[in-house]
């Protein structure tokens, strides 16, 4: 009854097979969707332009063309000022540095928690508050704590932008792992799996999409956490885009600080695409991305 | 409960590969799932269960393969040997169709290439050959179901449990699929133990067809189905196979009062 002896030479050809495929379908790319981005885009240049010339002076009294520069002077003094220019361009470099960093501490930390959180219902319970909990802590509140325990420059900022980009990797994580199918766990208690191998090789996979997702929101924050903690944590010879505006704040200047935000914004969306193209090569070839779990 | 786990040497002759004596289910929330089931399923036999919804056929399958433990009674059975297909083809959505077949032997730790050679007979076998580096969500659910049967016939079984296992494909697709189990069957000798709601499916593909009450469910009657293997498509228009089946439906309808 050996079914490799019977197997030999033994193979079944039903009809109409191949018509069972389902080939993967692709979109055409249409000129209609850029319609969209672009009416928003020009919607926000044109607010833009009216909060300079009459919006903040209508609606609140006061002086629009000094606190809202038009987006040509910002451009001028940030882009076409070469101190400026080089200013920021050396602070993106360790900006990037901070929030990269922390990104990397962050996922490596917050996989782990997820996985720690996943081994027992009572852990995940015990945890979870102070999971919340790290949301609301107010950073300028432990600001000397920071201080006195990492220094005033890389450390504390790494310390900010993994407290500011935790939650969502350890939540995303937790909940895919979570949202395993039964009958998929069936199939592991059949062969009597360890949970080291149903980790590895049922919950962390299933994961994947929603660890993803985790990614792509942890990575925006990350730039924020970066940007916020350059602001606390100025020591250090490093100045990242955080501090290259606190300079132009303190001074009043508001073209060269617009142009600031405007680059970190910039820095959050490109760290969230690029996650977006990972996760496209990591889990597009079978995951849709619409519908969640097969 | 006792359970007893028989040798693969004990299960050669006439001894069953699965057997069932007295068994009772309740479950924690109070349902009574079965009650007093006693039966056995010898190599070479292929038996199906038919009774109303919500009678507890699954849990008969889930306490043969270990997954549930019954409340009492005995199920003696090898466990090592035992395949399952479920009522959704349950595939990795991650793993592609070679790789999800490889899975159950990887679970064992069958070596890589043994493994390798395994999978890729069962593919052939169930048809699905030139579709090896597909994904999931690219099949259809028909061949989805394929993958799954083959998934289990690489750890070659001895006993062979499938719950429902076609109940969402289209009629035309189940009847290849019915086929095709006919085959595996008549190929590896195993035991069967098949559960569905489909009268003609049960009696076209059984040696045995047994009949469960509603719940808490038992075994009510035992037909045994003369029909010789390999089984036609058209012996389900045969005036014997329609008497047959008019029989079980007419207990089935006594199993649901």
């Amino acid at each position: 009854m050996s079914a490799s002896a019977g197997m030999q030479g033994l193979a079944f050809t039903p009809p109409a097979l191949a018509l069972e495929l389902v080939g993967p379908s692709k979109r055409p790319f249409k000129l209609s969707r850029l319609v969209g981005p672009v009416v928003v885009f020009v919607l926000f240049i044109a607010t833009w332009y009216f909060m300079h010339y009459w919006g903040l002076r209508w609606i609140f009294d006061k002086n629009g063309e000094r606190l809202i520069p038009l987006p040509t002077d910002v451009w001028d003094a940030t882009v076409m000022s070469k101190i400026t220019r080089d200013d920021y361009i050396d602070g993106i470099g360790w900006t990037a540095v901070a929030a990269y960093g922390g990104l990397l501490i962050t996922i490596v930390l917050g996989l782990l928690l997820a996985v720690i959180m996943l081994q027992a219902r009572w852990v995940e319970g015990a945890i979870y508050p102070y999971l919340v909990a790290l949301q609301a802590i107010p950073v300028l509140a432990i600001v000397p704590i920071i201080y006195v325990v990492f220094g005033g420059s890389m450390s504390a900022r790494l310390f900010v932008c993994v407290m500011i980009s935790f939650f969502p990797i350890v939540t995303n994580a937790l909940f895919g792992m979570k949202s395993v199918d039964r009958s998929q766990h069936d199939l592991f208690t059949l062969r009597s799996s360890s949970r080291w191998t149903r980790l590895v090789k049922l919950q962390l996979p299933s994961a994947l999409p929603n660890i993803f997702t985790g990614f792509r929101i942890s990575a925006g924050l990350s730039i924020i956490g970066a940007v916020v903690g350059e602001q606390f944590f100025r020591g250090g010879s490093k100045p990242g885009v955080g501090i290259v505006i606190e300079k132009w704040r303190t001074k009043g200047t508001y073209a060269p600080l617009w142009g600031g935000i405007i680059i970190a914004c910039l820095m959050g969306i490109i760290t969230f695409l690029v996650f977006g193209v990972i996760q496209k090569l990591v889990v597009g070839k079978w995951h849709d991305g619409e519908t969640q779990k097969d | 409960m006792t359970e007893t786990r028989a040798s693969v040497m004990e299960t050669a002759r006439d001894a069953p590969a699965l057997s069932f004596q007295g068994v009772s289910m309740v479950f924690p929330d109070g349902t009574h799932a079965l009650n007093e089931t006693s039966f056995d399923v010898r190599p070479g036999e292929f038996v199906t269960v038919v009774g109303p919804s919500g009678c507890g056929k699954s849990t008969l399958l889930k306490i043969a393969s270990g997954l549930n433990k019954a409340t009492r009674g005995t199920v003696s059975v090898d466990r090592s040997r035992i395949g399952y297909v479920f009522q959704d083809a349950t595939l990795l959505q991650w793993r592609n169709v070679l790789r999800n077949v490889e899975l159950m032997a990887e679970l064992e730790d069958m070596p890589k290439g043994e493994r390798r050679d395994k999978a890729l007979q069962a593919i052939k076998l169930v048809g699905l050959t030139g579709f090896e580096t597909k994904y999931p969500k690219q099949l259809s659910g028909g061949m989805k179901m394929r993958a799954s049967l083959a998934r289990s016939l690489v750890l070659d079984p001895s006993v062979f449990l499938f719950d429902e296992p076609f109940g969402a494909v289209d009629e035309i697709t189940r009847e290849y699929l019915n086929d095709e189990v006919i085959k595996l069957f008549q190929l590896n000798g195993f035991a069967g133990l098949f559960i569905t709601h489909s009268i003609s499916e049960a009696v076209f593909l059984s040696t045995r067809v047994l009949v469960m009450s509603a719940r808490p469910g038992r075994i009510v009657a035992d037909f045994a189905v003369p029909f010789e293997y390999p089984r036609r498509p058209e012996l389900r228009f045969e005036p014997a196979f329609a008497e047959l089946s008019g029989k079980i439906s007419h207990e089935l309808r006594g199993a649901h009062s």
